[in-house]
């Protein structure tokens, strides 16, 4: 792999303590108690959207508002095939792959007739969309049931490798690998395919033709690039990778409803990409790890605080949690609007001044 | 009939809501090309002030159509406010960056809006008191509300109170120079700026009124209703035109009926019961709709997709709306 190639000594050393950091991090997290295995599981599955969301916002300059409806769908499909709803259980790794071929779909019949458009449509097209995915899945109920409406769908299956079943726990060497754990390595393992592919893509042709298309469209068409099927495969690339990440979601939740699905997630994302780096592919995962503890860090400051000052909760710290993702894009945008750890090519774009 | 009536009134009912909502994104597109995203959660602060005030003069004694007025009156300005201080602490210094940071931080204002809304007046709706009666007018076998009557005149009004404004005044000619060019308009002595940030505050005013007349007409106001309501007048705004003041409101009355309509017959027309040769043999079918009975694919509660369905249609068929002077094909 070109990417290990160039390496100094340092920088595999760096490298290799990151990664046993990484394959520890779990059981560290474990002995402070198993919900903060499941956070970090979370955390890493954001890390995940965000890669995909960026392929979008990042790479193409595609202001994309639905994300979330191809998180949705991934999710979806994962909940129909592998629980009792409609008495399907296909092993995880078939339903992934047409999990994330199905968001793929979508994601094409959405961009198809207005990737042709001004950003802007877009962005409000796929908010809409967004909700449509939404209102689907909470009526889909009626005349046949296929969604389950707004109840949702549970007991749905937890992945299983062989005779390892996600949802138990397993001993192995004197370590107990609880499901959590089980799933954060799975994780860990999409999430390394994912960063090499979104490497690969990004010093590709095509993904030198997102720039292009990104940076000024009319000159990238000049040049002969095919702009709506490279700006397409953007959008079919980020809404695969969604449906993977909500495939993985279903699994982990074993519970899907409409109601994991709502346009703050959407948002959420949105910032957790733009406060990170636009295009950076270290920038978004620093960015939706930052962003995706912050639930937590409010949780363990805003409530007791609050407690202790007026013995009772006045704000609560899930209105705080949006009024910080709604900052975050706010004085990114106005202060730092390549983000905290910008891509160099994007930060020279970001900060130029076009009158 | 009678239905169809119905329908067409309270359609044209809410789609004079859409089309003063409508006016507020056009307004704003035309003059500097961005989608005010924080533009429905205006609309919903003005309906959140003008209930809260209503409420609390409620049992005041003082007349109900005071009261009400005196709720309107609180709205208008503030919304008016949160639309100068949008414009100059979150757009302006936004105005020459690339076109993906103004609509980033718009979707971020809007987000804040709407969860600052809803650290103040908490998540459940208020509701309008009943200090009015509300009596219905028959025309034919259709009614039509007291409200559903003012609503309508109103919009009426301010529609042609703003036309008056953008196309008789002096500082109406500025604003369509300045849609026009930003640059020659400033050239010519326009100060950009204030004509800027008027169309914001003109189009919050506009929008505090028919936060007021939504929320009078379903009788709640709510901290998400700006989402829906904002995203329905903006389709409304692209129907006709964006940018196109004459298009927002066409756009924004259609809309109503369309979804009116739609809403209204969606239910008959995909009740697959009713198609010719569906209630005989084809197996569970028949059983299905043995005996009247319905087979609804598509019910009332879709009501909400008919907005983004036409937004889509018009996007790919006419993207520059019924009335459109501008080309949305831009770089």
């Amino acid at each position: 792999m070109g990417m290990l190639k160039d390496m100094g000594h340092r920088e595999k050393i760096g490298l290799a303590l990151i990664a046993v950091a990484l394959m520890a991090l779990p059981f560290v997290l474990a002995s402070a108690g198993t919900a903060w295995v499941r956070i970090m599981n979370f955390a890493v599955l954001f890390v995940l959207l965000s890669l995909g969301l960026n392929i979008v916002v990042g790479f193409a300059g595609l202001l994309d508002l639905g994300y979330v409806a191809f998180y949705a769908v991934g999710a979806y499909v994962y909940a129909l095939l592998a629980s009792p709803h409609f008495g399907l259980h296909l092993p995880f790794w078939v339903i992934l792959p047409i999990g994330a071929a199905v968001a793929c779909v979508a994601g094409v019949i959405l961009g198809a007739p207005t990737l042709r458009l001004r950003g802007d449509y877009l962005a409000i097209v796929t908010l809409g969309f967004g909700e449509i995915v939404r209102i689907f899945m909470n009526n889909l109920s009626n005349p046949i049931n296929i969604t389950n409406g707004p109840k949702g769908i549970n007991r749905i299956d937890s992945f299983q490798i062989g005779p390892v079943n996600f949802a138990g726990s397993d001993t192995l060497a004197g370590l107990v690998f609880s499901g959590p754990i089980k799933y954060y390595y799975f994780l860990m393992l999409v999430l390394l395919a994912v960063i090499v592919i979104n490497r690969r893509l990004q010093d590709s042709r095509i993904g030198r033709a997102w720039v292009a298309i990104r940076e000024d469209e009319v000159a990238a068409k000049a040049s002969g690039i095919n702009t709506r099927n490279i700006k397409l495969l953007a959008f079919a690339m980020g809404a695969s990778f969604g449906g993977i990440a909500g495939g993985m979601f279903a699994a982990m939740q074993t519970f899907v409803s409409p109601e994991s699905f709502v346009l703050n997630e959407s948002i959420m994302i949105l910032a957790m990409v733009v406060l990170g780096g636009m295009g950076n592919i270290w920038g978004v995962i620093a960015g939706a790890v930052l962003l995706s503890f912050v639930p937590e860090l409010l949780r363990y400051t805003v409530e007791p605080v609050q407690m202790a000052l007026f013995g009772k909760m006045l704000v609560d710290p899930e209105v705080l949690r949006m009024l910080v993702f709604g900052l975050a894009l706010v004085l990114t945008m106005r202060f730092r609007p390549a983000g905290l750890w910008p891509e160099t090519r994007h930060r020279r774009e970001l900060s130029e001044n076009r009158a | 009939m009678d239905i169809l009536l119905q329908q067409i009134i309270n359609g044209l009912t809410t789609g004079s809501v859409y089309a003063v909502v409508a006016l507020g994104y056009t307004m704003v597109y035309g003059v500097i090309q961005l989608i005010n995203f924080a533009h429905g959660e205006v609309v919903m602060i003005g309906a959140m002030v003008a209930f809260s005030i209503i409420t609390s003069l409620a049992g005041s004694g003082m007349p109900p159509l005071a009261i009400v007025l005196a709720g309107v009156m609180a709205a208008i300005p503030a919304c008016m406010a949160i639309g100068y201080l949008l414009e100059r602490a979150a757009y302006r210094p936004l105005r020459h960056a690339p076109r993906l940071a103004p609509l980033i931080t718009a979707i971020g204002m809007s987000i804040i809006l709407q969860h600052a809304a809803l650290l103040i007046w908490g998540r459940n709706p208020l509701a309008f008191p009943q200090i009015i009666e509300n009596p219905s007018f028959s025309i034919g076998s259709a009614a039509i509300s007291a409200v559903q009557i003012t609503i309508i005149l109103l919009s009426l009004l301010m529609m042609a109170g703003l036309s008056w404004f953008v196309y008789r005044t002096r500082f109406g000619i500025a604003i369509r120079a300045t849609a026009e060019n930003v640059h020659v308009a400033s050239l010519m002595g326009i100060n950009a700026n204030r004509v800027i940030a008027a169309t914001f505050v003109i189009g919050a005013g506009l929008g505090a009124v028919a936060g007021v007349m939504y929320g009078s007409y379903y009788g709640i106001a709510h901290y998400t209703m700006g989402f829906t309501l904002g995203l329905k007048a903006f389709s409304a705004a692209v129907l006709g035109g964006i940018g196109n003041i004459a298009g927002a409101m066409l756009g924004g009355l259609l809309l109503g009926l369309v979804e009116a309509l739609g809403t209204g017959y969606i239910g008959d027309f995909s009740d697959l019961c009713r198609w010719p040769g569906a209630s005989e043999g084809m197996g569970w079918m028949g059983e299905r709709c043995a005996d009247g009975a319905h087979f609804v694919v598509f019910g009332s509660n879709y009501q909400d997709v008919f907005a983004f369905l036409m937004l889509i249609l018009v996007l790919v068929f006419r993207p520059s709306g019924l009335l459109g002077e501008r080309v949305s094909e831009r770089a």
